[in-house]
């Protein structure tokens, strides 16, 4: 193993901001933040769907203001082919909502709260993630 | 008034994905890689958001109810089951597969890319799927 591109700045700086964010919506709005929940639940459900929708409205406007801000543009870089992004995305959708939580609803919210069903989802899908990463590089 | 926190929220927390490059599935991919080619950085976005959210909300889940709201809707599902192991397994493996969960794949719309926009709908066809399922 080597550690490559490593920037733990940045890193933690942007998790703060992740994290006021969790927290002020849960002070303010009395919700713990789960993006897959949000966003689910906009497509599906009635309950506060302008509050979910302004949510994911402001998650699109964030890049946009820091360009502003900064004057930085903002690279990604996404290599895989399209019949991958299909699966990719279905397995995402799927298994999110089937297990009631993603990255941030799990991974933060629930691990804040010390939710033993998030502690599991997050080491789990963290493992299948990182095997899956092992595999596709070998294949 | 909640509707306004709603929206800053949600860009407060777009702006910690780009500054943390969580936004980036090569980022992300890198971090997943611990068998070659590791960047750990990924590991110090969650500790930053658990840093400030832990406390926060041991701090305040005891309150009567919320600032703009009228009562705290906190998950009461304690249940370790089939379910949560097997959509956890599902994502996981979607998300080594591509680079993106739900909050970067969404936030990236902003960037025009289609390889995103592919995602999402695929992503929120996913949930459409589950539900007729379940």
């Amino acid at each position: 193993m080597n550690i490559v591109n490593f920037t733990p700045i940045t890193a933690l700086s942007g998790g703060l901001l992740i994290g006021l964010s969790v927290a002020l919506f849960f002070i303010f709005n009395g919700r713990m933040i789960g993006i897959s929940g949000i966003a689910s639940n906009f497509l599906i459900s009635k309950d506060n769907r302008i509050e979910n929708f302004l949510f994911l409205f402001g998650l699109i406007l964030g890049p946009l203001i820091y360009n502003q801000i900064t004057g930085r543009e903002i690279n990604i870089s996404i290599s895989s082919s399209l019949i991958l992004l299909i699966i990719g995305g279905l397995l995402v959708g799927f298994g999110t909502k089937l297990s009631s939580g993603c990255t941030s609803g799990h991974g933060i919210s629930g691990i804040s709260r010390f939710s033993l069903r998030s502690i599991i989802a997050t080491v789990t899908f963290m493992i299948v993630g990182i095997l899956t990463v092992l595999i596709t590089g070998i294949l | 008034m909640n509707k306004i926190v709603s929206l800053l929220c949600g860009i407060v927390f777009g702006i910690g994905l780009v500054i943390s490059e969580m936004i980036n599935p090569e980022k992300v991919l890198g971090f997943l890689n611990i068998f070659r080619d590791w960047d750990p950085s990924l590991a110090f976005v969650m500790i930053g958001a658990l840093v400030v959210s832990t406390p926060v909300f041991h701090l305040f889940k005891n309150k009567k109810k919320p600032l703009f709201s009228s009562n705290f809707l906190i998950s009461s599902n304690k249940e370790v089951d089939k379910k949560l192991i097997i959509g956890s397994v599902f994502f996981g493996a979607g998300w080594g597969l591509i680079g993106l969960c739900p909050g970067p794949a969404i936030t990236s719309l902003a960037l025009l890319n289609m390889n995103s926009a592919l995602f999402v709908t695929s992503m929120f066809a996913g949930f459409y799927i589950c539900l007729k399922v379940n």
